[in-house]
């Protein structure tokens, strides 16, 4: 499977990864939590080859070859789909038409299953088929970004933010969503997320990620028990002055 | 009158439609205006009448080899030079472009000599039909018409339903998203440049027959295509098919009613109009994009 080993991007001058390494396990669903400007999607677009000449350093292994420095274009042809964060669907295409482009490396009748399974999975897509994916709302547009991904049938797909700018309801029914690809075709997931409730939910191994760097690594259960965690990513307060007003502000304490 | 006025402007504007749709292909996808656009059909054209004369090829066999050799010109052109530039910006191709059809039209005065030479056509500018209410056609306008038509409908039928011309609408809106499909973006932009540069070398063996074959021969029709371009909104096949329609019937209307001598100038007349009043076009029905 995948396996990153102590990459370190730059942008410029600006290093966005500190020696980042990574082991994706087949079949299962990675977290990695971070704050803004932690480097979390540089990890995938790094992996993904959408930065020109970086890694600097390190190694990105897939079934133990190296795909570190090729194309985008080929990388996406073995098995890895990225969903954006953002979404970035085709405005001014329609919805059928953008999920036809998923399928653009393959031929054959399984992309015509693929496309029924997709619209099963979001029926609200199959509803707005004809419609330009531009006018589709928010959770409309992650769903097709989703669903273009899905119709690569990659072996493993990034997801960057998926919670991004939705409502509440709609976060929960994309996470269910990402569950059910993952145990129905047994995709290998990696997702980037803020929402760290939900992608606790969800996932079966979890990053936390600092200023380019991991900082805490874990199963959901050992994240969710941990202080620093529940603090200052669940937003769950441990200590209360006996005022009932917090009298000094923890320390995180992995640094 | 008036009816003959508009019927020869529809015959003419239909050239102006396929150099403006030549050029919007290009600039849709890479926001390029591409200046050796009129050359590169020239110098098909060129071909075309090498392969007639001294070849002595029949008709269908030259204008087919021309047409090929359009296609592999403008991709050629793409990859041996507009892809090479390190870190380009729309400019500094632009730039490029300009240079690239200086150094056509040298190759073409080099080779083929400044002289008007009498290009072959298998249809006549002087047999004409009367098609009723004082209209008259002349054959070569009609087949201008049919061809341009059957090729706007190709292009559409392309754009629509292909798979790879789906996947350059595609990258024209979002290259990095094309490229996280497995598109090969830069195989696209070589296509562009050889579908465009095909169009526009039709463009040129319709519009020779009209004139005489001279290295300034599509110079005119280059123009004329970029006002019906901008007339479109520079971004729209249909807009350009359009605005090339329409400034055909514009300029014709414009010389037979008001000064033949200024006929000329109402393309330009309409692009300053254009982008004074209405710099998206007649016809754009661009998506407004989401804040």
């Amino acid at each position: 499977m995948l396996e990153v080993k102590n990459i370190e991007t730059l942008y410029g001058l600006v290093m966005a990864l500190r020696g980042v390494s990574l082991k994706l396990e087949e079949g299962k669903i990675t977290a990695i939590l971070g704050a803004n400007g932690a480097g979390k999607s540089t990890i995938i677009k790094t992996i993904m080859g959408m930065i020109e000449d970086q890694p600097d350093k390190g190694t990105i292994l897939l079934d133990d070859k190296t795909i570190a420095h090729k194309d985008t274009e080929w990388i996406v042809r073995q098995g890895l789909a990225y969903v954006p964060e953002g979404r970035q669907v085709f405005d001014e295409l329609t919805v059928q038409e953008n999920l036809m482009m998923g399928a653009y490396t393959r031929r054959g009748p399984t992309v015509r299953q693929d496309l029924t399974r997709v619209y099963g999975l979001f029926p609200r897509l199959s509803e707005r088929a004809r419609q330009l994916a531009g006018t589709l709302s928010g959770g409309e547009q992650q769903m097709l970004a989703m669903g273009r991904a899905l119709m690569m049938r990659p072996r493993i797909m990034f997801l960057d933010e998926p919670s991004l700018g939705l409502s509440p309801l709609l976060v929960r029914e994309i996470f269910a969503t990402i569950a059910r690809i993952n145990q129905e075709d047994g995709t290998t997931i990696l997702l980037v997320e803020q929402n760290a409730a939900m992608a606790l939910g969800v996932c079966h191994h979890g990053y936390v990620m600092e200023n380019g760097r991991f900082v805490l690594a874990g199963t959901p259960a050992e994240l969710l028990a941990d202080e620093d965690v529940r603090e200052f990513y669940l937003g769950i307060k441990s200590e209360v002055s006996v005022k009932g007003f917090q009298r000094y502000k923890r320390k995180k304490r992995w640094r | 009158m008036f009816f003959q006025l508009i019927a020869s402007g529809v015959a003419i504007g239909a050239t102006y439609a396929l150099m403006a749709l030549a050029m919007v292909i290009i600039y849709k996808t890479s926001e390029v205006l591409n200046f050796a656009q009129g050359d590169m059909a020239m110098l098909s054209a060129f071909i075309a009448f090498m392969l007639l004369t001294s070849q002595g090829l029949g008709f269908a066999t030259a204008f087919a080899l021309a047409l090929a050799f359009a296609f592999f010109l403008g991709a050629f052109l793409e990859f041996a030079f507009l892809r090479r530039a390190k870190e380009p910006t729309v400019l500094g191709l632009i730039i490029i472009t300009l240079g690239l059809e200086m150094v056509i039209y040298g190759l073409a005065s080099w080779k083929w000599g400044g002289d008007q030479k009498d290009f072959p056509f298998p249809v006549s500018d002087f047999e004409t039909y009367n098609l009723g209410g004082g209209v008259v056609m002349s054959q070569l306008n009609l087949v201008t018409l049919a061809v341009a038509l059957a090729l706007m409908l190709m292009l559409f039928l392309f754009f629509s339903y292909t798979k790879v011309g789906v996947a350059m609408k595609a990258t024209q809106q979002n290259e990095s998203a094309a490229r996280l499909m497995g598109i090969r973006v830069n195989r696209v932009l070589m296509l562009t440049w050889g579908i465009s540069s095909v169009v526009g070398a039709a463009a040129a063996f319709l519009i020779a027959p009209t004139d005489t074959l001279d290295p300034n021969l599509m110079w005119t029709p280059q123009l004329k295509g970029f006002s019906a371009a901008v007339l479109g909104g520079m971004t729209s096949l249909p807009g350009a098919v359009g605005g090339g329609f329409l400034l055909g019937v514009i300029e014709n209307l414009f010389g037979g009613y008001v000064s033949v001598e200024f006929k000329s100038v109402v393309a330009f007349a309409v692009i300053v109009l254009v982008l004074c009043f209405k710099p998206s076009g007649l016809f754009a029905k661009h998506y407004v994009r989401k804040v």
